[in-house]
């Protein structure tokens, strides 16, 4: 599923909204996960799972074509955990 | 918004309320819906892809031997099915940057 066929979904489901609409509700739901994760919070939805960041450190990493070293700067990577229902239904 | 700690439901249906102009009622359940259609395409065994924020995606692991920690004991761990998460560039660099 890509997000399209979710925002027509959503649609189909709801036939009062227009596509525009479900559109920017998805966008919206979707950057309020993002932007807590930015601020260094995390995000827990229970039943579906929980995002969080892990923080990476600087590391001194080697351009693969060139065999340079370079430096890779400390970051912030986001992670996914699905919750327990979720990991059951997917493999009921 | 919070800056730190967690963001759970109610808060984000909050946000479809004020930014949206959704009942409170109705933003909770649309992104109840939203959810449970992520979960149903997963279930079906579908990856799904969110342009902008990221991807869902399944694997499928063999059967391995592991070994209870505790005891030592040697267990087959079954065959099963996980889900990783894999943001998007756009995704990562917003949580880079923060705010």
């Amino acid at each position: 599923m890509i997000r399209s066929e979710l925002v027509e979904l959503l649609v189909r489901q709801n036939p009062h909204l227009r596509v525009q609409e479900a559109d920017r509700i998805v966008a919206t739901i979707l950057d309020s996960i993002v932007d807590q994760l930015a601020s260094g919070g995390r995000v827990e939805l229970r039943g579906f799972g929980a995002f969080s960041t892990r923080d990476r450190e600087a590391r001194e990493g080697r351009n693969p074509r060139t065999g340079e070293t370079v430096a890779v700067a400390a970051k912030r990577v986001p992670h996914f955990k699905p919750g327990k229902e979720l990991r059951l239904r997917l493999n009921a | 918004m919070p800056n730190t700690g967690t963001l759970t439901r109610a808060d984000i249906a909050e946000r479809l309320n004020q930014e949206i102009g959704l009942s409170k009622a109705e933003s909770a359940a649309l992104l109840d819906q939203v959810l449970d259609n992520v979960t149903d395409a997963l279930v079906r065994g579908e990856n799904v892809k969110l342009s902008g924020f990221g991807s869902f995606l399944l694997r499928d692991k063999k059967e391995r031997i592991g070994r209870n920690p505790k005891t030592g004991v040697e267990v087959p761990i079954t065959p099963r099915r996980v889900l990783t998460f894999r943001a998007s560039q756009m995704a990562r660099e917003t949580i880079i940057k923060g705010n």
